[in-house]
């Protein structure tokens, strides 16, 4: 990949920040659904027992990983599903791409999975003549206009009602102007359903899978994994390794800490057990590596492999409600995406470690505990230390101390202190800085940044500075 | 090498060797409260219709009064022939299109979350309790169970080719988070607790 074609996170930020009511409401909306999550957490008197007790079974999971997955494999055959095993994005594609070829299938209707964005998936299947179309509603609606979810469970979270409604109004011919949410989705709901009936293969992600009974499961609130796969003759499932659980019990655990952290409902409306095909029916399983073998093997950024993606740490970041998913030009955006992406390409990926406060609200957020914030202070360690950092970075770490040390200096040094915006949003007090006018900000973490200087400035001393 | 081989090995060099044991679930079993009266109110908040009958006779009592039977009405249930059809199991899947109202029996409720758990052996057909307009559940009142590590102690090894959890009828706020019932699935749910 062109690291020169990615848009930095700061550079994307900006220009999502010059609608400032826009931001202002992206901020509220995400913010109003983590606060769903804490009441929900809190109807929960066992909520902590229950978050480190999915802690200690992603960390058994970690740990054995593969003899899990020799398990679910063959209890996986036993069930007369069968299974695959690709290496990368591309021979995930591929793998797909022969099993529709198989089936002669030219049209694939999708469920949500951030694995098959991950795999850049429908790209890859429209290329070679297999119109894909995602049900989810949200995915329906940046599919339709040719964007990528912003979100991992909300995938058009960054969209009003009237952009919708311009969308339907375009493509599905719904009245203009039009903006009741019921009206829209019912029209959505109408086109779907008929490429539910229509479609002969259906695609979805998997959020669990057990390694004791071979089966998966599948949440939605729509119902509309269950819709692809019930009426199609070949249904194939998606998942990272990392998505095992060793048991059928632990699926207790993690349905009860996934829908509360992520939207604050007590379970998603249908939890699907997939366990053999219908009669007569294919199932197919495509475990997928791509770069988590390696994330395995890093001791500091293993734990990541933990994430039940719930997009708790999202809608709780502070810069993410203020940047927008797209701006983390990656297919997990927000903390959690900020670490798994640089595992996967750390030279394009290097800016997003750097757009967080570390202010730790991800941390205290994550159903299954992992130490988000941590390791994104670890990756910019890193990312310093293999010169993955942009050249510029440095001459801001040079003037980083007389910054910390003095504001003013900083708010009326122009050029420079858009420059320091840009590369060190953390340490930009309101007045410059969009991203935090009216806001109820977490402390900055400056020890643990000076710290970081400390440490990290001076690798950089006596290096040429641009 | 296949690729097989290949992530299997490098996932045996790359994992932790540290031993982490698996956790006691017990312990978050613990609960003290009223089951049914908690399950009605969570059913409540998710958009769902708790009604609480005695027999059969007021089931189908309560659906004549309540939905349009004279559209297509199917059910797995031998006692609710009087108002709906039995013969659709072994049907095309597709062929359940303009099903207006579903009504199958739940093997049990779980009051923390107002869900409700179905296997294949009781849906008919996999696609039975998604694809109707409506849908109706019915459940034992003894059937409804605290939480989801009851649940699961209650499935134990069961074997089944597809089980599902339905909580409330099928939803979405994917436009500007403005709650809509009725996404692809049932657009209500009624679940009838029989005592
Ligand atoms: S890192 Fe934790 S909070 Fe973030 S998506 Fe994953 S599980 Fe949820």
């Amino acid at each position: 990949m062109n690291s020169d074609k990615t848009i930095q996170h700061s550079d994307a930020a900006t220009v999502f920040n010059k609608n400032v009511e826009r931001v202002n409401w992206h901020d509220e909306t995400l913010w109003f659904v983590r606060e769903k999550r804490d009441r929900s957490a809190h109807q929960i008197p066992e909520w902590e027992l229950l978050r480190e007790t999915a802690s200690q079974i992603k960390f058994n999971v970690l740990s054995n990983i593969h003899d899990y997955l020799v398990e679910f494999e063959e209890n996986a055959k036993k069930n007369g599903v069968i299974v695959h095993w690709a290496a990368d994005a591309k021979e995930h594609n591929e793998i797909v791409h022969s099993i529709l070829k198989k089936h002669e299938v030219t049209q694939l209707v999708k469920s949500k999975s951030m694995l098959t964005e991950e795999c850049h998936l429908n790209d890859y299947l429209a290329d070679r003549g297999v119109e894909v179309i995602d049900s989810d509603l949200g995915e329906y609606i940046v599919q339709l206009r040719k964007e990528p979810p912003s979100h991992i469970v909300l995938p058009a979270i960054h969209l009003k009602k009237e952009d919708v409604s311009e969308t339907f109004h375009e493509h599905l011919g719904t009245e203009k102007g039009n903006i009741d949410p019921q009206y829209l989705t019912e029209s959505a709901r109408q086109s779907l359903r008929n490429t539910f009936l229509t479609r002969r293969a259906a695609l979805t992600g998997v959020n669990f899978a057990v390694a004791e009974t071979g089966e998966f499961v599948v949440c939605t609130n729509e119902g509309n994994a269950d819709m692809g796969a019930h009426l199609a003759d070949v249904h194939i499932a998606s998942m990272g390794f990392e998505k095992l659980v060793p048991k059928r019990k632990h699926l207790g655990v993690f349905l009860r800490l996934l829908a509360r952290s992520a939207t604050g409902q007590p379970i998603t409306t249908f939890s699907s057990h997939f366990k053999k095909p219908r009669e007569g029916k294919e199932m197919h399983i495509v475990i997928v590596d791509n770069g988590r073998s390696v994330q395995l093997g890093r001791p500091e950024f293993k734990n990541s492999l933990k994430c039940i993606r719930c997009g708790a740490c999202m809608n709780t970041c502070p810069v993410y409600r203020r940047s927008g998913g797209h701006s983390y030009h990656n297919a997990v955006a927000g903390p959690i995406g900020s670490i798994l992406a640089p595992n996967l390409d750390m030279k394009k990926n290097a800016d997003l470690p750097f757009a967080s406060t570390l202010c730790g609200s991800c941390t205290n957020v994550c159903p299954v505990k992992i130490d988000i914030h941590d390791q994104l202070y670890k990756w910019r360690q890193v990312l310093v230390k293999e010169g993955y950092t942009p050249k510029s970075k440095t001459i801001a770490m040079k003037t980083m101390t007389t910054v910390l040390a003095n504001p003013t200096v900083f708010e009326i040094a122009g050029k420079t202190g858009r420059f320091m915006m840009k590369n060190f949003p953390m340490v930009v007090n309101n007045k410059l800085n969009k991203w935090y006018d009216n806001r109820e900000m977490p402390e900055v973490p400056k020890e643990s940044f000076r710290e970081w200087y400390k440490k990290n400035g001076k690798a950089n001393k006596g290096k040429k500075d641009e | 090498m296949s690729s097989r081989e290949s992530i299997l090995n490098k996932i045996k060099q790359n994992q932790p060797k540290e031993i982490n044991e698996l956790p006691d679930l017990e312990p978050l079993k613990a609960f003290d409260g009223d089951v049914v009266g908690q399950y009605k109110t969570v059913l409540k908040g998710i958009g769902g219709n708790p009604v609480e009958v005695n027999n059969y006779e007021e089931i189908i009592q309560y659906i004549q009064s309540n939905y349009a039977i004279q559209k297509r009405v199917l059910t797995t249930l031998p006692e609710l022939a009087s108002i709906a059809k039995l013969d659709w199991k072994t049907d095309d899947p597709h062929s359940l299109e303009n099903v207006e109202l579903m009504v199958v029996k739940a093997h049990f409720g779980v009051a923390e979350n107002s869900s409700l758990y179905v296997t294949d052996a009781i849906m008919g057909q996999r696609v039975a309790t998604f694809i109707p307009q409506y849908l109706a559940i019915i459940v034992n009142k003894k059937d409804i169970l605290p939480k989801m590590h009851h649940a699961y102690e209650r499935i134990g090894d069961l074997d089944y080719g597809f089980a599902t959890f339905i909580a409330g009828p099928s939803k979405t706020a994917d436009i500007e988070q403005s709650l809509v019932l009725g996404a692809h699935g049932a657009r209500s749910l009624t679940v009838f607790i029989v005592a």
